[in-house]
């Protein structure tokens, strides 16, 4: 049955009518307009519609509604602050690290996932959270090689 | 290489690929045109078979004609500056929106900001066959620079009636005409107030590689910006007011037709409509659940066709070879082999893969005023269009096709189905209805790759040279086959067989699979040879562009420093397809269990004439090496009892981060040519480098792709 929830997406909360059991991808893209999130497998195994719950990534085509209530959702609609791109999506351009762009919004908040947590990644690191995101253009390396982009970039901005 | 064979090989016809159907006609008159378009410079292009036979003039318009069909695209240079060019190219991750705005940036000149590309639209842009066979650069670039030339021309003939000057002494850059005395006139003040209209007649003189400006840099992804902010709209994303969703019932076996069906129980559920139209059964429903749930309620009988499994796959396509397309023959095979010291015979196997491009099958569809308009992702908005003409008993000019730019096709997008199935649900729910295909509906309901089977017979001589080479496909195609060495006697035949499964187009096509066989078995000959596989190769080489790669990827590898170890394997394999050339050296490590393969270095080398953008040229190469590693070391289509048993991207890898190795790549950039597509043929290398790398570290032959470890173990 339909009940009304409240999402807190991109810092504003946002009110849906939507069964508790919905994959909350398709709440944020059908019924919130945010297709940023792209459908890619249904099953959680390649990363397009990756989002951050609490600053983690979730693959949100199997999250369950009711599962982010009341959590911090961030969208790859939310990461450019004030008309300004985040450092990982200017990084994306300048290494050129996507063709069809298709995976890249999932790509991207995956890797901004990863620099929440561990700003100076190693490629080891890097490879081992971003192994779950498939890109079937196979701009891999360019992706890798964005996020010590972005990193480096953070790391010079901060105080 | 001959003029004469180098044109079969480029005109090689690609079974899979569907040829033109009928031609685009505009509906608009001249005066509705700049009604629409704003004052400015027309000029229309004309494809190469009609170039000579029309010109678009005034008075064709003015006398109310429709314009002649054969258009192959068109730009305007408005009065505010903006150049639009008009092409049913489509945008698939290939980088041409930005490739054909640089070409004709360069003829112009303009500054490449100046241009915007409007591509894939049915009703914007002319009839296009579709967007593959690496087609684009070598075919719609070109018909590009010439409308730029010839725009070109006519502006500088405008600022000289202006000025009142000769033309000879003005020059056009950077989107001015510039005259004596620092005279100087943008593009749109020349154009203002005017309805021009040219066409291309003749053959207006094109810039040398050597001289472009624009062409040969690294420009920027054009939209690059809204692909990383989400921005970008791909079909899938596209909504109307009232849009429902909808969602077909597949058929329970592969190749099965419906028996019986009773949707009564869907039809009952609120809100959704629930159609059969012969074997089609679907449902449309304000929600995704609700559709899911509406289709769980479909009960339907299926038919249960024979059907092979994977297991059989290779000797049920040998044992049903029917018609072959000839043997394409030089020399003499009986001469050729009495003349080898060495004979080898060997089998290759290669696999159905799916394309699996992240955005699945997804189309809009809408109804109003007795036409059809369809958002929908493919590389062949035209194909679309004929099919839903075709399904739905429609005049072109009925039948509005956009295709934003797409989430990727890889040769996997040439059909219309989701288009199809989204416009049926429409016409029934009297709404506009989206269909998103799962990846399930993917794997099982799109086409694959074709399987196939090759056998090779050849003969070395006591000097390394190949006296005999007899090449037999079956099924998987005939583009690459026939080699591009100097092999005096050969024979290379293609047996059309019966496939158990859907196939299609694939990057490269049969390319892969007879550059594996190939170039896996030179490496058998060279070995039978006590020869070195570059030595090898190159003694069998004459083309001088063929030697190049190859020479050039060696060397960049470090060939001759590269030792083999039971752990390590350093392989090379060379080839040639849509007129361009490609080399690629791969090293390889084999883990303790002698289980896994790893490939920690590629470098390949790409000779497709002058480079246009050579980081989207290395994207490119990048990606599909990728691509193929997926093909040469994991992927392959499994099927039993008449369904997929890996249909799912958690059953059926494809490459992961982990999976890339550290490539380099070597752009030969050959001026003087007129640049060859790139999109496909540096995917035909890597697998064969792969296998003859395995070759050198264990001494065991690979001859299937993908490859199973447990032939090496």
């Amino acid at each position: 049955m339909a009940e009304t929830i409240t999402l807190n997406v991109n810092g504003t909360d946002r009110a849906v009518k939507a069964s508790p059991d919905r994959m909350l991808l398709w709440v944020l893209r059908d019924e919130l307009g945010l297709t940023g999130s792209k459908y890619g497998c249904g099953e959680g195994q390649c990363g397009a519609c990756t989002v951050l719950v609490d600053g983690s990534p979730r693959r949100s085509c199997i999250t369950r509604l009711s599962s982010v209530a009341g959590k911090r959702l961030t969208t790859i609609e939310g990461l450019a602050q004030n008309g300004e791109l985040h450092p990982l999506q200017q990084a994306f351009i300048d290494e050129d690290a996507l063709q069809c762009g298709y995976c890249t919004p999932g790509m991207i908040v995956a890797g901004a996932g990863l620099l929440m947590k561990k700003p100076d990644p190693t490629v080891d690191e890097i490879l081992d959270s971003m192994q779950g995101n498939v890109c079937r253009c196979g701009t891999y390396n360019r992706i890798v090689k964005a996020i010590q982009r972005a990193a480096k970039a953070m790391k010079e901005a901060r105080p | 290489m001959t003029d004469d064979k180098r044109l079969e090989t480029i005109l090689e016809p690609e079974r899979y690929e569907l040829s033109a159907g009928p031609l685009y006609c505009f509906e608009l008159d001249r005066r509705e045109f700049f009604q629409l378009m704003g004052c400015g410079l027309a000029v229309f292009c004309l494809t190469p078979r009609a170039e000579g036979a029309e010109t678009i003039d005034e008075r064709s318009f003015a006398a109310g004609q429709r314009q002649p069909a054969q258009i192959a695209a068109w730009l305007h240079i408005g009065e505010d500056g903006v150049i639009s060019v008009y092409t049913g190219k489509a945008e698939i991750g290939q980088n041409i929106r930005t490739s054909l705005a640089q070409a004709l940036a360069d003829e112009l000149p303009a500054p490449f900001d100046s241009i915007r590309m409007v591509m894939a639209d049915t009703r914007l842009t002319p009839y296009d066959a579709g967007t593959f066979g690496s087609q684009t650069t070598p075919r719609m670039s070109p018909i590009l620079r010439k409308a730029g030339a010839a725009a070109r021309e006519a502006l500088i003939q405008l600022a000289a009636e202006r000025w009142g000057t000769g033309a000879k002494d003005l020059k056009a850059e950077d989107g001015k005409i510039t005259g004596p005395g620092s005279k100087s006139i943008s593009y749109g003040e020349l154009t203002k107030g005017k309805q021009l209209m040219e066409s291309i007649a003749g053959d207006p003189e094109m810039k040398q590689s050597s001289d472009w400006a624009v062409s040969g840099r690294s420009i920027p992804k054009v939209g690059a910006c809204e692909f990383v902010t989400g921005e970008h709209r791909y079909a899938s994303d596209h909504a109307l007011p009232g849009m429902l969703i909808g969602k077909v019932l597949r058929p329970a076996f592969l190749g099965a037709s419906l028996k019986s069906a009773d949707l009564s129980a869907a039809q009952a559920m609120e809100g959704v409509t629930a159609v059969q139209d012969g074997d089609f059964i679907g449902v449309a429903a304000p929600d995704l659940p609700t559709a899911e749930a509406a289709l769980l309620a479909i009960k339907a009988e299926w038919t249960r066709p024979d059907s092979i499994s994977s297991k059989e796959l290779y000797s049920h396509l040998v044992s049903t070879a029917g018609r072959s397309d000839g043997a394409k023959e030089s020399g003499s095979l009986e001469t050729g082999f009495s003349a080898a010291a060495h004979t080898l015979e060997a089998e290759y196997t290669i696999a159905y893969i799916a394309h699996t491009p992240l955005e699945p099958r997804a189309a809009l569809a809408v109804w109003q005023d007795g036409g059809l308009m369809v958002w929908t992702g493919s590389q062949r908005p035209f194909g679309v269009q004929e099919e839903l003409q075709r399904a739905f008993r429609l005049p072109p000019e009925k039948v509005h096709v956009i295709v934003p730019d797409t989430g990727s096709g890889y040769g996997g997008k040439h059909t219309g189905e989701a288009a199809v199935e989204a416009a049926r649900l429409a016409k029934a729910a009297g709404a506009p209805v989206k269909v998103i295909w799962t990846r399930t509906e993917e794997f099982s309901w799109a086409y694959v790759r074709p399987a196939g089977v090759i056998r090779i017979k050849g003969g070395v001589a006591e000097d390394g040279s190949v006296a005999a080479w007899e090449a037999h496909n079956y099924n998987s195609g005939s583009s690459g086959l026939r080699p591009m060495y100097e092999f005096p006697n050969q024979s290379n035949v293609f047996h059309r067989c019966d496939s158990p499964l859907r196939q299609g187009s694939y990057r490269g096509l049969a390319a892969t699979a007879n550059h594996f066989a190939r170039e896996s078995f030179i490496d058998e000959l060279a070995h039978a040879a006590g020869m070195d596989p570059l030595a090898f190769r190159l003694k069998n080489m004459r083309d001088e562009r063929f030697i190049g790669v190859l020479t050039a990827a060696a060397e960049r590898f470090g060939w001759k420093e590269s030792k083999s170890t039971p752990e390590r394997g350093f392989g090379l394999a060379a080839g040639f397809e849509k007129n361009s050339y490609v080399a690629t050296c791969a090293e390889i490590e084999i883990d303790k269990n002698k289980k896994r393969v790893r490939v920690v270095r590629v470098v390949e080398a790409f000779d497709c004439g002058p480079v246009i953008n050579p980081d989207h040229l290395n994207n490119q190469i990048e990606g599909m090496i990728l691509m193929g590693i997926g093909g040469a070391l994991f992927e392959s289509i499994e099927f039993a009892n008449g369904n997929l048993t890996n249909g799912r991207l958690s059953q059926y890898p494809v490459p992961r981060f982990k999976d890339a190795p550290a490539i380099e790549t070597v752009l030969m950039n050959t001026q003087g040519i007129y640049p060859a597509g790139a999109g496909e043929t540096p995917i035909v290398g890597i697998a064969p480098a792969i296998a003859n790398a395995i070759f050198s570290s264990t001494g065991k032959r690979i001859r299937s792709m993908p490859i199973q470890p447990e032939l090496f173990a």
